[in-house]
């Protein structure tokens, strides 16, 4: 490959890989704050106390806020599709285009339009029609993400296709969505969603009993909060190794990115911790359990397991996938302790350090979920579409100056925007409620 | 059955992308017109489009959607030779969206800051759709001329929102506001009128294509109606100011529709002028069909629960 095609690939991955990670942030909480919305709701039609209206109140606002960083953060990926992966549209267009047009069609115009009825008609409609539009803004945020998930799963463990010519059309549309990997990845987003706006609600109202330590609608959210995030968080943890096991059957080198297992060997080690070594092959500095990578993935402590060497050359860098891996379990075990400990002590009192932990944990879900979207992305690689498609041949023909213009002026534009985010909802969180 | 599936899926594009124009328009001409409102206004001004922008913004990505889903070799032209204003007016649509939440809940001068904001991100997102539109009617040629074209284009095209912004105040306000709204209409529609002027002057000069379909007689005499319809609309806008409150909106739309009629006639059947047309862009059948099931089953719901929320906010704010 000569040195600028790769350098043109490199800022149209770097470019699409931006936008995204920014995107993710967004739909990541909003998914599951809109089914926390829909219960505060019907809470208050429930049992008329206005506490849960005050609630329901200040974390719409929230809601609006992340929803528009949403919308105009996705917008830009219909137009990047096609402008930074032409090759992408061209051989996979006809499974990709349909499962994006339902996402369109089902999702995002049920959400937005009563988005609206949501925000702005409480004192228009009826309680019925308004929690009725709450639903159907949580439905819709939830079928936006069966059908993206169907296509990134698609993508990572393509079932269901035919060819025709040179090109790739759906032979069975069942087997296209319902994917090996799509059930367990899309349980596993859900899940990742759930947990961070769990830890969400839970860091602001912790902030705001911090500055407030009388306010009982912040309490009431902390433990809500922190109660569902207790409960979620052993589920991901299973899903979690449920998709891993998954993984392991359709995409074995992406496992052993991974582990860092770089000779496919019997009775493999866990690698805890090590600095893997790209050009000499081999990990440095490795602590290791001698046989228990075999153990967890096998359930058998002498079992083979095909490392690196077996799928040469078409490995993924492995650095990358192994060190957002062990982030990724590392935030999410600490999420799992914290929801249990929290919830536990939360039941009496609210101590002020514990307080603290909770509003430093307030955004540990992003960090979780970008992290886990590393190891799946980058362990996919060389590949685009697994077997199919490469990264290289989808890439477009847009102008390297054109791309690094717009990489600055979106990267620039994305920090103002998730700065002024992260401050108007500190600050309307800390205000709390009352108005 | 035998669908011409590229000519329905080039019908819905246009119709979505008009839906677009038309919906989203009237959000950036109001966001345009911020300046030359008082704060007091400048809030009531945001509530009466509050409600739907979200949802009006959505008819951008089923445009696109369909361009991408049933013509993927012209999305990937198309959008490759307008990178950077598709760039430009992606972050317009992202200020402008970011600001119309923030503006609510910033105080002093980080609120004036998100005004500015709010009316710039309309601003540029609405002239780079009008100077992307000019490119594509020259066909992404090089040159000064085409240049200076597409630049009138982009301004005509925030002539034409400033224009559709102004009648939704008057649909939707009432008292001080309301008259500043028939002011302002009337700078729309002399804006417009110039604009109109100058791009059905530039384009037959521009493209040859367009040239040729506009001056085929006797055809060139039927296609006569649309301009003659167009200054029908604009007469009717002009004389019912002041005397009703939706006619000049729905004259305004009228304006906007005919508009579109005489763009969509000048470059069918292609959809890169002079390069590919549609039947050549498009996808497989088998995903044509798939995704016109998808319109058909869901699109009486779509249009149905809009009507819902039109309904639900209907009056003034």
């Amino acid at each position: 490959m000569p040195m600028d095609a790769g350098d043109a690939l490199l800022l149209a991955r770097a470019q699409f890989g931006l936008n995204i990670a920014f995107h993710i942030l967004f739909p990541t909480l909003s998914i599951a704050l809109a089914w926390f919305l829909l219960f505060f709701r019907v809470r208050y039609a429930q049992t008329g106390d206005p506490g849960w209206l005050a609630t329901y109140r200040l974390w719409v606002k929230i809601f609006a806020l992340t929803f528009a960083m949403g919308v105009v953060s996705g917008i830009t990926m219909s137009f990047q599709f096609g402008t930074n992966w032409p090759g992408y549209m061209e051989r996979v267009g006809n499974i990709a285009g349909p499962l994006l047009g339902y996402e369109v069609l089902t999702a995002f115009f049920l959400e937005a339009t009563f988005l609206g009825v949501m925000l702005f008609g409480m004192d228009r409609v009826s309680t019925r029609v308004h929690i009725l539009s709450a639903a159907m803004v949580a439905i819709g945020t939830t079928l936006s993400a069966f059908w993206i998930l169907a296509l990134n799963s698609w993508m990572q463990t393509p079932a269901g296709h035919v060819m025709d010519g040179n090109v790739l059309i759906a032979g069975d549309w069942v087997k296209v969505i319902f994917n090996p990997s799509f059930p367990y990845r899309l349980a596993h987003m859900l899940l990742a969603s759930g947990l961070t706006a769990s830890f969400f609600l839970a860091g602001l109202s912790a902030w705001r009993l911090l500055q407030a330590p009388q306010d009982a609608g912040a309490l009431r959210t902390l433990r809500t909060g922190a109660l569902v995030a207790a409960v979620l968080a052993p589920l991901q943890v299973l899903v979690g190794d449920l998709h891993g096991l998954n993984t392991l059957e359709h995409q074995p080198v992406k496992i052993a990115a991974m582990e860092a297992i770089w000779k496919t060997q019997k009775g493999a080690p866990l690698v805890l911790f090590a600095i893997p070594n790209e050009l000499a092959g081999r990990n440095d500095y490795a602590i290791e359990i001698p046989k228990m990578a075999s153990f967890i993935l096998k359930h058998d402590l002498d079992a083979e397991i095909q490392g690196l060497d077996a799928f040469a050359p078409d490995v993924p860098p492995v650095a990358p996938v192994f060190f957002a891996f062990r982030a990724m379990v590392g935030v999410g075990m600490l999420m799992l302790a914290f929801a249990w400990v929290g919830s536990w002590i939360l039941r009496r009192r609210a101590p002020r350090w514990l307080l603290w932990g909770f509003a430093a944990m307030t955004f540990s879900g992003w960090v979780a979920t970008l992290a886990g979207w590393l190891v799946t992305e980058i362990g996919r690689q060389p590949w685009l579409v697994t077997g199919i498609l490469r990264t290289a041949e989808a890439a477009g023909r847009v102008p390297e100056a054109a791309l690094g213009a717009s990489l600055a002026g979106y990267a620039f534009v994305y920090s103002v925007m998730l700065v002024a985010y992260v401050v108007v909802i500190t600050h309307l969180a800390g205000e709390g409620e009352q108005k | 059955m035998n669908l011409d599936l590229p000519l329905i899926f080039a019908a819905l594009m246009g119709a979505a992308i008009l839906a677009y124009v038309v919906l989203d328009g009237y959000d950036l001409g109001v966001g345009m017109l911020m300046p030359a409102a008082t704060d007091a206004e400048q809030d009531v001004m945001v509530a009466s489009i509050g409600p739907f922008w979200d949802a009006n913004e959505t008819w951008l990505v089923l445009g696109v959607g369909i361009l991408l889903i049933a013509f993927p070799m012209a999305h990937g032209q198309i959008l490759g030779a307008l990178y950077l204003p598709v760039a430009a007016m992606l972050t317009g649509l992202m200020l402008r969206g970011v600001s119309f939440e923030l503006r609510m809940k910033a105080k002093g001068w980080h609120a004036e800051l998100w005004n500015w904001l709010f009316w710039f991100g309309s601003f540029l997102a609405s002239f780079a759709q009008g100077y992307m539109l000019g490119r594509y009617l020259t066909a992404f040629e090089p040159g000064i001329g085409a240049m200076l074209f597409s630049l009138v284009v982009g301004a005509s095209l925030c002539g034409g929102y400033v224009l559709l912004g102004a009648t939704w105040l008057i649909l939707r306000t009432g008292g001080e506001l309301q008259k500043k709204a028939v002011a302002w209409t009337k700078w729309g529609l002399l804006w417009v009128a110039l604009g109109v002027a100058l791009v059905s002057i530039g384009t037959p000069l521009a493209s040859e294509i367009v040239r040729d379909k506009w001056f085929d007689f006797p055809r060139t005499l039927g296609l006569m109606v649309l301009p003659l319809a167009t200054l029908a609309a604009w007469l009717w806008v002009w004389t019912r100011l002041g005397k009703s409150d939706w006619h000049p909106f729905a004259g305004a739309v009228a304006i906007f529709a005919l508009a579109f009629a005489g763009l969509a006639y000048s470059v069918f059947p292609y959809i890169v002028l002079g390069g590919i047309d549609i039947w050549q862009a498009a996808s497989h059948p088998s995903a044509l069909k798939i995704t016109l099931f998808g319109v058909v089953l869901v699109l009486p719901f779509l249009v149905g629960y809009t009507v819902f929320a039109y309904r639900v906010f209907r009056g003034k704010v």
